[in-house]
């Protein structure tokens, strides 16, 4: 095998407001049956990359649950496997991961022990299908220290690293989170590098107390190495504020982008979870949306993601709106721009409007009281 | 090998040969049910969550769809370093090769696959009922009972009784005597073919019954044990239980699993049914889509109107298209336009624009008329249905089919159009 993974899921934001107060970004649902972090196991897997490590810190327990077993995304094997590294303490070291290159050099170990010739570093809460060798390819031909896999993006990009490149890919310019940005393309997150390069620039940030990737590696670096871009150009979303988790979601109702995830090239995998098939009763009225298996639906829902195991009350309206799994809706609750978290039980009769904006709704009834 | 204290030995070689089409090319427990099930999921399903490890599935008539589907049994927790699921295929013996010619013969051909576990007791099951049922509480009923033989009963009406083998018990639910389908039932107490035996009886019949043709447990085993004068009991089971071995049958507890309530219920935490599922991605329900009283499984496109129905995964109702009263099975597209009523397609089914089926008189099948009834339009896995065609009831359909095969653009009231290897 040509590479080894890397996927740095350790990240929190408060960006993300409350729906991060119970899971790490990765493991945010996605598209009504993922979680985000499949998307960059299905990459690996998909890439013929068998040796994936999932670094992660922040509130873990939900990620540690949805990948409590790596058959699902085909690790389990005897060549390979899928390991999750969360900080520990060892006689060396007592700290948390204290940024995304402390995390790699905490367990450096694992890179040392491994005999892939190159790495490749994905976070965990990238939307988007890539077959890493097309990147892994670029790499090698460039001749680079570094692949950055970017992207154009629209609109304000201030919250993501901005690139410019030169006419040989051959990046220039590099700002993490810029006041105001002078151009649309942007790093992915996504990097190739090759294994013994790595080790020496990650133990070279350790000994000189730098802890960050991005700051103290690319951008530190970037005169001195060959830091190449490759460009992107399909679909590509980060999902780690509410707004662009919404709509990312959101996106999954247009054909084109079903298309592409569900029916075109690659399969995206996740776990599977032996539900039964969706049930629509008399009095459900479904348009436009899409629905989880395990759903059991007696209202009105459009343009709206039902995830796993929703159940929707009798003469209820939900309206673009995202329904997180597991969560029970009681009769004649009514639902409008809203991200409704998992397993909540909202009461009957319920309003709720998300009037400028997305709101997040938290309700933590009992569902069966006494 | 390490000792088993039970192990099910489930039966699933059979035809099922009134499913019609639906079992051409599959034995009958691999055919689909409830949407993204087969039928094998549920007695499967029952051993794993009645604490049963170690599963011998008998497989013979066209087992590749069954293989496929239980592979190392990794849907039922049923892949363990000791036991799981294993397939026992018929295979060749050193004086000579043989089917298994009768559901006793069929478990007396793999003694030795029972003998390396060891067991106290061996559950025999069938692999077509639709049912949940914990067979560790009918085994303590055995062992509470000391018998030789427990049987699972089904209560059914005293006027249906004569459709089943009956037992006929005393005050303590020891079985005194049974009958086969007897015409004047002296007891509504039917036979589920739901076996638990302890090992040494059936080893001993085995020994004794050697040599029989076609051995069998109703004909053979029970007799045998009741002139022998064995323990036996009836086991009462008064939960849902179904046997789907009619088209009839067969798309009635299809449409049951769609009440409000449903008798027999998917949703339950407790006593999940595990199926083999690669679909995991969510159905899309489109804008002008209208969906009323059914169960629609992962990875459909909706795009038409779905009632009263029973859909697979990954299936397509293209726009216009009006499906009732149906069950459709997974990969199949019903095309723009159709009007479906009271079908079953099976998997993977191309039905064009415009087609209408299920409409009209009903007429009796040429080919089958025992099997293809109910006023049902049963169209076999792997068939193309062209544009414009009406199909009316009691038909069937196993076949790449195109207008010629239609003169007047119609399949009418019991006809059928089966073409050998569906071409």
């Amino acid at each position: 095998m040509r590479a080894l993974g890397i996927i740095l899921a350790g990240g929190n934001n408060n960006k993300m407001r409350e729906l991060s107060n119970k899971r790490a970004i990765a493991a945010m649902p996605v598209a009504g049956s993922y979680r985000s972090i499949d998307f960059a196991l299905s990459n690996m897997t998909n890439s013929r990359i068998q040796r994936v490590a999932v670094l992660t810190q922040y509130n873990a327990r939900s990620l540690n649950e949805h990948l409590s077993s790596s058959k699902w995304w085909d690790f389990g094997r005897k060549q390979g496997g899928l390991y999750l590294f969360t900080p520990t303490v060892t006689a060396s070291n007592s700290w948390w991961y204290r940024g995304t290159a402390d995390a790699i050099y905490q367990n450096l170990d694992w890179l040392k022990r491994s005999h892939e010739p190159y790495v490749v570093i994905a976070s965990g809460d990238g939307i988007y299908k890539l077959d890493y060798n097309k990147v892994l390819e670029y790499h090698i031909a460039k001749r680079a220290d570094i692949t950055v896999v970017c992207t154009e993006m629209a609109g304000d990009v201030t919250r993501y690293g901005c690139v410019k490149m030169n006419e040989d890919g051959r990046i220039e310019e590099f700002e993490e989170k810029p006041m105001v940005a002078t151009t649309n393309t942007i790093s992915t997150g996504i990097y190739v590098i090759r294994r013994r390069q790595l080790i020496e620039l990650i133990e070279r940030s350790a000994q000189e107390e730098r802890f960050d990737f991005v700051k103290d590696i690319l951008i530190r670096y970037k005169n001195l190495k060959r830091i190449y871009g490759y460009k992107m150009d399909t679909y590509w979303r980060n999902i780690s504020t509410v707004e662009s988790y919404y709509e990312t979601n959101m996106d999954f109702l247009k054909k084109d982008v079903r298309d592409y995830f569900f029916k075109e090239g690659s399969k995206v995998m996740s776990v599977v979870d032996d539900l039964p098939p969706a049930k629509y009763n008399p009095g459900s009225n479904v348009r436009n949306s899409l629905v989880a298996s395990g759903c059991i639906i007696n209202g009105s829902v459009e343009n709206s993601v039902l995830f796993k195991d929703v159940y929707v009350g009798n003469n209820c309206v939900i309206k673009n709106s995202i329904i997180l799994n597991n969560v029970y809706l009681g009769d004649n609750t009514h639902i409008e721009n809203c991200i409704v978290e998992s397993r909540d039980t909202i009461r009957a009769n319920s309003y709720y409007c998300g009037e400028d904006g997305v709101k997040i709704v938290i309700e933590e009834n009992d569902r069966y009281p006494l | 090998m390490m000792k088993k204290e039970m192990i099910a030995m489930l039966l699933a070689g059979g035809q099922g040969s009134r499913l019609g089409v639906l079992t051409e090319k599959v034995a009958k427990p691999a055919v689909a049910f409830g949407g993204k099930y087969r039928i094998i999921d549920f007695p499967l399903s029952n051993c794993i969550n009645s604490g049963v490890d170690t599963v011998g599935v008998l497989t013979q008539y066209q087992p590749l769809r069954l293989n496929t589907h239980i592979g190392i049994g990794i849907p039922w927790d049923l892949d363990r370093n000791v036991g799981g699921v294993t397939i026992l295929s018929p295979y060749e013996k050193s004086g000579g090769a043989e089917w298994f010619a009768g559901t006793a013969d069929a478990i007396y051909q793999n003694m030795a696959y029972m003998e390396q576990y060891d067991p106290d007791y061996v559950l025999i099951l069938s692999g077509d009922h639709i049912y949940k049922m914990d067979y560790e509480v009918m085994l303590d009923y055995h062992k509470a009972n000391k018998a030789d033989l427990t049987i699972a009963c089904m209560p059914v009406p005293i006027e249906e009784a004569s459709r089943f083998g009956v037992m006929i018990t005393d005050g303590n639910g020891r079985v005194t005597d049974f009958e086969e389908k007897p015409p004047k039932p002296r007891s509504n107490l039917a036979n589920m073919g739901i076996y638990i035996f302890s090992w040494p009886v059936l080893k001993q019949a085995f020994e004794d019954m050697k040599g029989t043709p076609n051995l069998d447990f109703g004909f053979h085993i029970l007799p045998y044990l009741r002139d022998h004068g064995s323990r036996m009991f009836a086991y009462e089971f008064n939960g849902y239980w179904k046997d789907v071995g009619t088209l009839g049958s067969y798309w009635e507890a299809n449409m049951e699993l769609i009440d409000i309530i449903p008798e027999f219920n998917l949703y339950e935490e407790f006593w999940k049914i595990y199926t083999k599922s690669d679909i995991i991605r969510p159905q899309y329900v489109g804008p002008n889509a209208v969906i009323n009283r059914s169960l629609i499984s992962e990875g459909c496109d909706i795009e038409g109107e779905v009632h009263n129905s029973v859909i697979g995964v990954n299936v397509t109702v293209e726009e216009g298209a009006v499906v009732r009263d149906s069950i459709i099975m997974g990969g199949t597209v019903i095309g723009k336009g159709c009007r479906i009523e009271k079908a079953i397609i099976a998997e993977n089914v191309i039905v064009g624009q415009n087609v209408v089926m299920g409409e009209g008189p009903e007429a009796e099948n040429v080919l089958k008329p025992k099997v293809y009834g109910f006023g049902l339009v049963t169209i076999g896995e792997n068939s193309v249905i062209p544009d414009n065609v009406r199909i009316g009831k009691n038909t069937a359909i196993k076949a790449v089919t195109t207008a010629e095969d239609y003169p007047n653009g119609e399949l009418p009231a019991g006809g059928a159009i089966v073409k050998e290897d569906g071409k």
